[in-house]
């Protein structure tokens, strides 16, 4: 009864559409930029936009777990912001002691990862736990984060002490062999992501539950705790986003990490991932990310289209994704 | 017998496929008013098919429907039901948080002005719910019911859109004895009143019971259509399969002493009191009862699927309780009643479900896809698992099929104890006897299988005891020549009585 051979034929078929989407939506931009302009393919133009990228990036890889398992975070951003400040205060608290230099800047990363830890944690001890719904969870979350850094920041901004940030610049700015140190994070980030999803129980029991937590419950899938370690992951994934972001204007405000919780998702969902939660890729949200940046960064170099309209294009871009996806469900 | 001209629906050669896979072959139906026709066959055979074509759901790759001697093309099952084709399924088409009345009047509400009138519509929902002899308030939600009263919620649905013909896929899968007499008694009244009536069951007493024709389908192929009257259950079978069967039941296996699993005052509140009990190693125990008797809730209590008070010990040692990955670790899984919504993903691939429950053994830091595989095939091959392509989402099985994968998918772990809840709820003839003989072979192993069925020969024909449950304890137990459907119902009625009637 092994019809090995005689299998793989017409899924791989479906398959084919579904995946290639995202890739050619990304290769055509690339292919639009370079027509339109000489700088886009430049060693400038492409460290700027993976730069940028890298903050939505690595916080997207945590989101593609916690959509795959059937939830969502709308905090992130929030989170970022609140995780920045607390980063910042705490750095400036300890240069008296610790003085500027690598231990303050570890000291500072070891703040903010566990800050991101802890906020993961309380969102996903509330939906896992307590069993509230995780959509009530986060925007209750995204108000609280927000407010308390405002708060912190007294309506203004939160700075890092003049010499401890420009020790910390080059966390931003420099890197290895040309390759920026966000790139390169965010690059690590993604390559864990795409292998803790596809090749270990972890990503396998998310998309289990995603799939339908009954059935998971009764493979004895741990279901509470798959589901928390999705948001404590996503919540992790957020602090060191913010590790990445703080050196590059060393400050945070109320308006630190605005939408991006939405970016975030927006990325997830482009590059494939089921929004009811069942089945997550991350190389497509790592796709995703590179769709949304690219359409800003063209926006910006051409002058054909006002940059003003980018959220309209994101918006149409998402919506298309969607559909995309439905009719090559409905294929099958 | 002359259908083809007092036919109301007739079906001629269909042929039905999908993408390359040919499911039906020319085959021909008739549905007459006044009568009602069983379509029988094994899983796979092509009854759904079948039956979604007649009730509209699905167009025929080839051949003619004829609607009062008409031909006929439905390009909806809105249209089918216009024209009084109404098929009622075995997954309910209810939804869940409407209440009873709103679902029977669902896209065809009466109006006063501009508004519902509520009042026409619980009156004739409460009419068509009394001539069915189901004392549900129109007013109730369908979530807070039973299963066996949303079926009738369904069919008074069907009646209240005047059907001339009734599709019914399996209604009495579900259903007790009882509910069944009450249905079956429906059905003579809707024949009565001159519908025509589709009906599809693997439980052939019931086919003797209500059917004036019979067609039996095999592999998408139209058999025989014959008249009831003299068709005995064993020719029904015989023919459905294509071969005679022998015992439906292997020998029972001899348990040894040893106890294995060892329950004492287990209580799952609000469903299961005080219950006490213990398993040998190789014995095949069986747990009887009417359906809400707490047999589910109890097994789900000693496994962690539920919270519950009360020692449970796996040989010899005490199982860490609400831990479903402690049980399966002690050796002790259970195999759900409800493998759509419980056992399998079925919107994954096989790989996937199988290998869902003991998944650790395939790497607890990298999953090892080529072991996932190799498991697979395996799997295919010792549970005879019918794939067309070991790529296809679970959800493509058949009933059958998808319970073989299930099985597959618990024994994996290496349980020495297996509880299967209704092994065989839905599955034909051929594969229930397959199952059963697995489940002694099992035990013959020196595993210890425990049988939880609503189908009294079942447990009767496999386990060499029975535990029988009513009202949420346990009311008795039987043992050797002692165990008969008389000895089984007395136990599980005598304080379930009251509760029948409430």
């Amino acid at each position: 009864m092994s019809d090995t051979t005689a299998s793989a034929a017409p899924p791989r078929r479906r398959l084919n559409l579904h995946v290639l989407g995202p890739v050619l939506a990304l290769v055509a931009l690339i292919v639009l930029g370079a027509s339109l302009n000489a700088n886009f393919l430049g060693y400038g133009n492409v460290t700027n936009v993976l730069a940028r990228s890298a903050f939505i990036g690595i916080i997207a890889v945590g989101m593609t777990f916690v959509i795959t398992a059937g939830g969502i975070d709308l905090s992130v951003g929030s989170m970022a912001a609140f995780v920045a400040g607390v980063m910042i205060m705490a750095m400036n608290a300890m240069i008296p002691t610790l003085g500027v230099g690598v231990p303050l800047i570890l000291a500072g990363m070891c703040v903010a990862l566990l800050a991101g830890l802890a906020a993961g944690l309380l969102n996903g001890f509330l939906i896992s736990k307590v069993g509230i719904e995780a959509f009530i969870v986060t925007l209750g979350s995204m108000g609280i984060y927000r407010s308390l850094v405002t708060w912190l920041a007294d309506g203004g901004t939160l700075s890092l002490d003049f010499a401890a940030r420009g020790f910390y610049r080059p966390v931003y700015y420099d890197g290895l062999l040309g390759v920026s140190w966000p790139i390169i994070v965010f690059a690590i980030v993604a390559v864990l992501g795409e292998l803790t999803m596809r090749h270990t129980p972890f990503g396998r029991h998310c998309a289990a539950l995603g799939a339908n937590e009954q059935v998971a419950k009764y493979s004895a899938v741990k279901v509470d705790r798959v589901r928390m370690g999705t948001y404590v992951l996503l919540g992790m994934l957020v602090g060191l986003a913010t590790i990445m972001y703080v050196p590059r204007l060393g400050s945070a405000s109320g308006s630190t990490g605005t939408l991006w919780e939405l970016e975030a998702i927006a990325a997830v969902i482009i590059g494939g991932t089921v929004l009811k939660g069942g089945f997550g890729r991350v190389w497509g949200t790592v796709v995703g990310v590179l769709i949304l940046s690219l359409i800003d960064n063209i926006l910006n170099l051409a002058s054909i289209v006002s940059p003003y309209l980018n959220g309209a294009i994101q918006g149409v871009i998402v919506i298309l994704a969607v559909v995309l996806q439905r009719e090559g469900k409905s294929a099958d | 017998m002359g259908a083809a001209v007092t036919a109301i629906l007739s079906a001629q050669q269909i042929i039905r496929r999908f993408g390359p896979i040919q499911v039906l072959h020319g085959v021909d139906f008739d549905l007459v008013p006044g009568q009602v026709h069983a379509l029988i066959g094994e899983n796979g055979a092509g009854k759904s098919t079948m039956m979604k074509i007649l009730g509209g759901y699905l167009a025929p790759s080839e051949g003619q429907l004829f609607l009062d001697g008409q031909p006929v093309q439905f390009s909806d099952q809105k249209q089918a039901e216009a024209q009084g084709l109404l098929m009622i399924h075995q997954e309910f088409n209810l939804a869940l948080q409407l209440t009873v009345e709103e679902n029977i009047f669902l896209g065809r509400e009466r109006m006063r002005g501009p508004f519902l009138d509520h009042k026409a519509m619980q009156d004739e929902a409460r009419a068509l719910l009394v001539r069915l002899n189901c004392h549900v308030d129109p007013r109730s939600r369908i979530r807070d019911l039973s299963v066996p009263n949303r079926q009738m919620v369904e069919i008074a649905r069907a009646l209240g859109r005047n059907a001339r013909v009734l599709i019914m896929d399996e209604p009495t899968a579900v259903l007790t004895n009882r509910e069944t007499d009450i249905l079956l008694e429906q059905i003579d009244r809707l024949r009565e009143s001159g519908t025509a009536i589709l009906y599809t069951s693997h439980k052939l007493d019931e086919i003797r019971r209500i059917a004036d024709r019979v067609t039996v389908l095999r592999d998408g192929r139209h058999i025989l259509t014959r008249d009831a009257a003299g068709f005995t259950e064993d020719a029904m079978a015989t023919a459905m399969v294509g071969r005679e069967l022998s015992d439906l039941f292997p020998a029972k296996p001899v348990p040894q002493d040893e106890v294995v699993l060892k329950v004492e005052n287990l209580s799952v509140p609000g469903r299961v009191r005080d219950a006490s009990f213990t398993l040998r190693r190789g014995e095949v125990l069986g747990f009887a009862g009417l359906v809400g008797a707490g047999r589910t809730e109890l097994m789900e209590g000693i496994v962690g699927l539920r919270p519950a008070s009360g020692k449970v010990a796996v040989l010899g040692k005490p199982l860490k309780p609400g831990s479903v990955l402690a049980a399966r670790e002690a050796g002790l899984v259970y195999l759900t009643e409800d493998r759509k919504d419980k056992g399998l993903l079925l919107g994954k691939n096989l790989t996937e479900n199988l290998t869902l429950l003991a998944l650790d053994r395939f790497g607890t830091v990298r999953i090892d896809k080529s072991a996932e595989d190799a498991a697979l095939t395996t799997a295919i091959h010792d549970f005879d698992i019918r794939v067309n392509d070991r790529a296809m989402a679970a959800g493509s099985l058949s009933g059958g099929n998808q319970q073989k994968l299930l099985l597959a998918k618990t024994m994996l772990a290496e349980p020495e104890i297996v509880i299967i809840d209704e092994p065989t709820r839905g599955i034909d003839i051929g594969t229930k006897q397959q199952i059963y003989d697995f489940i002694a072979a099992l035990a013959a192993r020196g595993k210890s299988v425990i049988v939880v069925s609503s189908e009294l020969p079942e447990v009767i024909g496999l386990a060499a005891r029975v535990i029988v449950m009513g009202r949420g304890h346990i009311a008795g137990e039987l043992s050797g020549t002692a165990i008969s459907e008389d000895a089984i119902l007395r136990l599980a009625m005598g304080v379930g009585a009251e509760r029948e009637t409430a």
